[in-house]
């Protein structure tokens, strides 16, 4: 259908978005790559030079590193397990015959729009404050003394709130692939007499289990990539306890001016959102077909 | 779901349901609660019931200056909407209705930048910025706001035009159509429920991002995300103005999330669950 004309018109249409995207994607990596080689801080230029393998060694050798990769790990994975299980429990919920079923979607789907810098606030001063908070008063309320949660618990708390955020997004996902269970095959299910947790494991998971595999794959893209939840609560405090590689890097390039190492820690994020993001392009690459 | 249910069922079903959703409800509705109440109110202790002042929103506008930040938020979320569809309409236009062999490796690769981790190039980004002078403008951020999140608007609308049957097209050429009168009369009120959930997506995840708005401003560009998270320590203890400042920033999003749940999934599964 397509004449010589129209495919050429079609290369001119689809250009500008190309172009903008294959600089964005080559100049910033590319610089990225680049400053990762130089000894580089932005507070003595003159003294650039040169440096090697050595940011990578600094970097990687620093013991801020194995931490920070270890708490991204602990975050990453926390969120998950509480927004994949909290969400398919809320999703087959609010699937369920109830009252004002579109009232407590938009409820519960809320906290997704939420901006993260105000969830991150909301928590820390209303609800997780040591003294004044929703959770000191419900504390104290029940006769046991209060939790200082960030000083205590720093990368539980942030595990807490960037839940908050995101089991909205897994709810909705899960809960939009349910309402596409066929009902007639829960149907005959139920009466060949399969009781409520075979009908679970054989028919309910199996069906959701493409929706599961987005919500991982998209939610760790965006868990890899925390970071104001941290900036306005711990701060990646106390000490290095709450500081995951996105943080670490970002510290080390605005906070420590070093550009070197923060383009050596930049490139090893790089590599591991890389390892993610070939699972989800597979996943969703299957639906262009 | 013609099956009968008992009404006892129903009840008990709901109660849990609302309960969990009240819950998970919860922070948002004590912030509006408590961006209500004096200061002194707001931190003496769990209390509900908000005392209707306006007080603190009057005093986050007078102190603060919250019109600007706000302001700063319409303009890059609007202006960065409208630049990522000049763009990618065309794009995705020409992908949905002239497809070569190398279109479905196109998007893949599209949609591979939105996998880049952010700090792995905030150092080059943050140097050219302050090299070219973009720092801290807005005109700079909303061209970054614009290519975050153009893969995700190009896809949405690739998977939106898709759907538009080609026949339709065929059959307005038979009738003497030129391919101004096509995309006039023919295929644009066709694509405009694809464009417009497209814009809302995206108006929704640049008004809400935080990472590029903290680094690349201070005062002049700053968006409410950046403006909020500057009132993390000095401003710690007033919860009301706080309050006031977080409800006026998510209240716009929040009602624009309640009407695109469905789009919202398709969006942000790249067309992956519908």
């Amino acid at each position: 259908m397509a004449t010589r004309q129209t495919q050429s018109l079609a290369r001119l249409m689809r250009a500008p978005a190309i172009i903008l995207l294959l600089i964005w994607m080559i100049v910033p990596l590319g610089m990225t790559l680049y400053y990762s080689f130089l000894n580089y801080n932005l507070l003595n230029p003159a003294g650039t030079s040169w440096a090697g393998w050595f940011n990578y060694v600094y970097f990687y050798t620093d013991p801020a590193f194995m931490e920070s990769i270890k708490n991204t790990l602990i975050l990453v994975l926390g969120v998950l397990a509480i927004t994949v299980i909290g969400g398919i429990a809320i999703a087959m919920l609010i699937d369920k015959p109830i009252y004002g079923q579109g009232i407590v979607r938009i409820l519960t789907i809320s906290p997704f729009f939420v901006m993260p810098p105000v969830a991150a606030l909301i928590w820390k001063n209303m609800i997780m404050h040591p003294s004044y908070g929703v959770f000191a008063d419900l504390a104290r309320f029940l006769g046991v003394s209060p939790i200082d949660w960030f000083a205590q618990y720093p990368l539980l708390s942030i595990i807490i709130i960037v839940s908050w955020q995101w089991l909205p997004f897994a709810t909705l996902i899960l809960l939009t692939s349910l309402q596409s269970l066929d009902g007639e095959q829960v149907e005959a299910a139920e009466m060949d007499g399969a009781g409520a947790v075979s009908r679970f494991i054989y028919l309910v998971l199996p069906h959701m289990a493409r929706a599961m595999t987005v919500v991982i794959l998209i939610q760790t893209i965006f868990l890899l990539g925390v970071y104001a939840e941290i900036l306005v609560t711990t701060n990646g405090g106390p000490g290095n306890s709450s500081t995951n590689l996105t943080y670490l890097i970002y510290r080390a390039a605005r906070l420590n001016f070093d550009v070197g190492g923060a383009a050596a820690g930049g490139i090893i994020a790089v590599i591991l959102a890389n390892f993610v993001a070939i699972f989800l392009m597979r996943a969703v690459g299957k639906n262009l077909d | 779901m013609a099956r009968a249910v008992s009404t006892r069922i129903k009840i008990g079903y709901t109660v849990a349901a609302w309960t969990v959703a009240l819950i998970i409800f919860f922070p948002i509705l004590y912030t509006v609660i408590t961006s209500l109440k004096t200061e002194q109110a707001a931190i003496s202790g769990f209390d509900l019931w908000p005392s209707f002042s306006l007080e603190s929103y009057r005093d986050v506008q007078s102190q603060y200056n919250y019109f600007k930040p706000f302001m700063n938020s319409v303009i890059l979320s609007l202006g960065s909407t409208a630049l990522a569809l000049a763009v990618a309409i065309p794009a995705a236009w020409a992908m949905a209705f002239s497809p070569t062999k190398h279109t479905k490796d196109i998007l893949m690769w599209m949609l591979s930048t939105k996998m880049m981790p952010a700090v792995a190039v905030l150092v080059p980004i943050y140097l050219i910025f302050l090299r070219t002078g973009l720092m801290d403008t807005r005109i700079g951020l909303t061209v970054m706001l614009m290519l975050i999140n153009l893969p995700i608007v190009v896809w949405m609308l690739y998977t939106y035009f898709r759907e538009i049957p080609g026949e339709i097209l065929e059959a307005a050429r038979m009738d003497g159509a030129t391919l101004k009168d096509e995309i006039i009369h023919v295929l644009t009120p066709m694509a405009i429920p694809g464009i417009a959930s497209t814009v809302l997506l995206n108006i929704i995840l640049a008004w809400n991002e935080a990472f590029w708005t903290i680094q690349l401003t201070t005062t002049n560009a700053a968006p409410l995300s950046a403006f909020i998270a500057s009132f993390s320590s000095p401003q710690g203890l007033f919860w009301a103005k706080l309050s006031a400042a977080s409800t006026l920033a998510i209240a716009p999003i929040l009602i624009m999330g309640w009407f695109s749940q469905k789009q919202l999934v398709r969006g942000l599964t790249f067309g992956a669950v519908k």
